[in-house]
């Protein structure tokens, strides 16, 4: 069974193999003991949770568990909420965002624990992006969208007439679906545009914060003798990381992510959840994904969205293990969505 | 069979009619280039850019004349067009599609598409309130004011189209990054929108360097070349295609003469500016 599950997390990830070396790098805090003794366990039971699912999350969990030679804690089993005993870093009260007469999220209301991943899950076009966008005031964008009650970011709500947008934006920055580095500036120019274009000069404090924000973003290597060529010059994958290390130059509190490997090919893609992985050390981060085996592999806490509606929200084990709601399960079971 | 027969004929009368129309479009520019310069390159001489024009004695006492004036005159009535209209159409543009949501945008976008539509006299008469009147005097400066407002609309609508060509998601990822909306506007999209922007403004002045009607109450006209180019600016002044008029409706053939070869040097202004733009825009990135 045990050889199976490896043969068929070798046929979909390739690479792990190759990056095995560098997950042994990652701290042991960000690895979910638990977690992953869980899923082995559900193996054996009935489960919500798909074969092939189940085939995946677990082989890549196990493939951390043993690169870190089975921490004493994964024998615990625990399944409690991760963020238990963590401050709430930000948190939405009934949230609802409409458009015109159509409801995108309807009174929503989730508390987003201080440096924990949460994600998003639920199919297309049930509010988790409109969600994630009123984190951080990107609707005031669209006349049409309407948002109500409150978001909070340390207790403040960032919706009061007297807060200044720009200034939440700072604090809470967002990496898109597609890669959108600015076509005409140069690798070194996009990550410092937050910096530079709001008036900061100091040559060597750019040069600093750009190579700073390019390691995070694990990208630095890849381009630290070409800075000043252009970003658009960059493949996909690597373009997608220059965004992200754009974002992280202007050093935010909370990082919203939307479907941020849907365009990325495997390889891409398992540099980006690493480098979520290692984020999580000092940033907040929201991510929506569409894809609940990258849910399970890199949140702590996990949202299901359905039809605008918050159908069920906790630690990312026990929704996948043991959805309290009949919806929840038989989307994660595959049987919609 | 025979209704493929009937087909084929029918295709074919169709492609004719397409052909047809194309030579149709055609025509009048080679005819058009074709006569003006048959009949102006003669008249294209050192002394034509060199010499002011004189009264009408000038030239049939075989002295030199010349249309300097007038070029100098264009130039600086079609740079004070310049100067008003880039800002303002720019700004009017960056309004029309980087503030949907703002409710001066609707009207914004009526009262432009008005104002592109309305005849280029009726603007010149603007200037003429607006300038002429007040100043008590014809002038370079109110023939330009004149102009910007023949630019205006178009520079605004150009403008519009060039920056909307522009994806939404990099507007986003500036806002994303705590940069307020202007500077996201001036920093990432206008940059990466800068030909579209070239090309419309290059058409906009093309389409303002041609107009005649409405420089002839305001820049008015002038035979001879002031001491100084201010006296350009603020006192009556020449340029091509009003120049081009006069000549034509003289009663002295060398002035006929004299308004072709004006015409060609009009032509080869405006196809510049033209070929210019339409440069621009192949060099895509």
């Amino acid at each position: 069974m045990i050889q199976m599950l490896n043969r068929v997390s070798r046929f979909f990830n390739p690479l792990q193999s190759t990056t095995g070396a560098g997950q042994a790098d990652i701290p042991q805090a960000f690895m979910h003991p638990g977690y992953s003794e869980n899923m082995h366990a559900a193996s054996g039971q009935k489960s919500p949770v798909s074969s092939r699912e189940q085939s995946l999350t677990s082989s890549s969990q196990k493939t951390r568990v043993t690169s870190s030679e089975q921490s004493p804690d994964s024998s615990g089993g625990k399944s409690a909420d991760p963020s238990a005993g963590k401050k709430s870093r930000m948190e939405t009260r009934d949230l609802t965002v409409t458009y015109g007469t159509t409801i995108g999220v309807k009174e929503v209301s989730i508390p987003i624990y201080d440096k924990e991943v949460l994600a998003l899950i639920g199919p297309s076009g049930c509010g988790k992006t409109t969600y994630l966008r009123a984190l951080n005031r990107m609707h005031d964008l669209t006349r049409i969208a309407k948002v109500t009650g409150q978001v909070l970011l340390d207790g403040k709500d960032i919706y009061h007439k007297d807060v200044n947008p720009v200034n939440i934006r700072r604090r809470i920055g967002m990496v898109f679906q597609k890669p959108t580095p600015f076509p005409t500036m140069s690798i070194y120019d996009n990550v410092i545009a937050g910096l530079k274009l709001v008036g900061i000069r100091k040559k060597s404090l750019l040069d600093e914060v750009c190579e700073r924000a390019l390691t995070q973003a694990a990208l630095f290597d890849e381009v630290k003798d070409r800075l000043k060529q252009p970003g658009s010059e960059l493949s996909g994958g690597q373009q997608q990381r220059l965004s992200i290390a754009r974002a992280l130059a202007v050093d935010p509190e909370v990082l919203l992510m939307d479907e941020p490997t849907s365009s990325l090919d495997p390889q891409s893609t398992n540099r980006i959840e690493e480098l979520i992985h290692t984020l999580k050390d000092h940033v907040t981060i929201v991510i929506v994904t569409h894809n609940m085996q990258q849910a399970a592999r890199i949140s702590d806490r996990t949202a299901f969205f359905y039809v605008g509606n918050l159908i069920e929200v906790g630690a990312t084990n026990d929704l996948f293990t043991k959805p309290k709601q009949n919806q929840t399960e038989a989307y994660i079971s595959g049987r919609f969505g | 069979m025979k209704t493929m027969l009937q087909r084929n004929i029918r295709d074919r009368i169709m492609e004719s009619l397409l052909v047809l129309s194309t030579i149709i479009v055609l025509l009048p520019l080679v005819i058009i280039i074709a006569h003006v310069i048959i009949h102006g390159i003669g008249a294209i001489s050192w002394d034509f850019f060199t010499q002011e024009l004189g009264s009408p004695s000038r030239a049939m006492q075989g002295r030199p004349t010349g249309l300097i004036h007038t070029i100098l005159g264009t130039l600086v009535v079609d740079s004070v067009a310049l100067i008003i209209a880039i800002p303002i159409g720019l700004g009017a543009g960056i309004m029309l599609s980087e503030y949907p949501d703002h409710k001066l945008n609707p009207l914004l976008r009526i009262m432009n598409d008005t104002l592109n539509g309305m005849p280029a006299i009726l603007k010149g008469l603007l200037a003429f309130v607006l300038i002429v009147k007040p100043m008590g005097t014809f002038s370079g400066l109110a023939g330009g004011v004149a102009l910007s407002f023949v630019m205006l609309p178009i520079v605004a609508r150009t403008t519009e189209s060039a920056l909307m060509s522009i994806p939404w998601s990099i507007r986003e990822a500036g806002l994303a990054i705590g940069l307020p909306r202007w500077r996201v506007v001036l920093s990432a999209v206008m940059p990466a929108a800068k030909f579209g922007l070239v090309t419309g403004i290059l058409i906009a002045f093309a389409r303002a360097a041609g107009e005649a009607a409405p420089l002839l109450f305001t820049s008015f006209g002038n035979n001879y070349l002031p001491n100084h180019w201010l006296g350009m600016l603020l006192g009556p002044t020449d340029t091509l295609p009003q120049r081009l008029y006069s000549l034509a409706i003289s009663p002295y053939t060398h002035w006929h003469d004299m308004g072709w070869a004006a015409a060609i040097v009009l032509l080869v202004f405006v196809i510049l500016c033209f070929a210019t733009a339409r440069f621009l825009t192949r060099q895509k990135f």
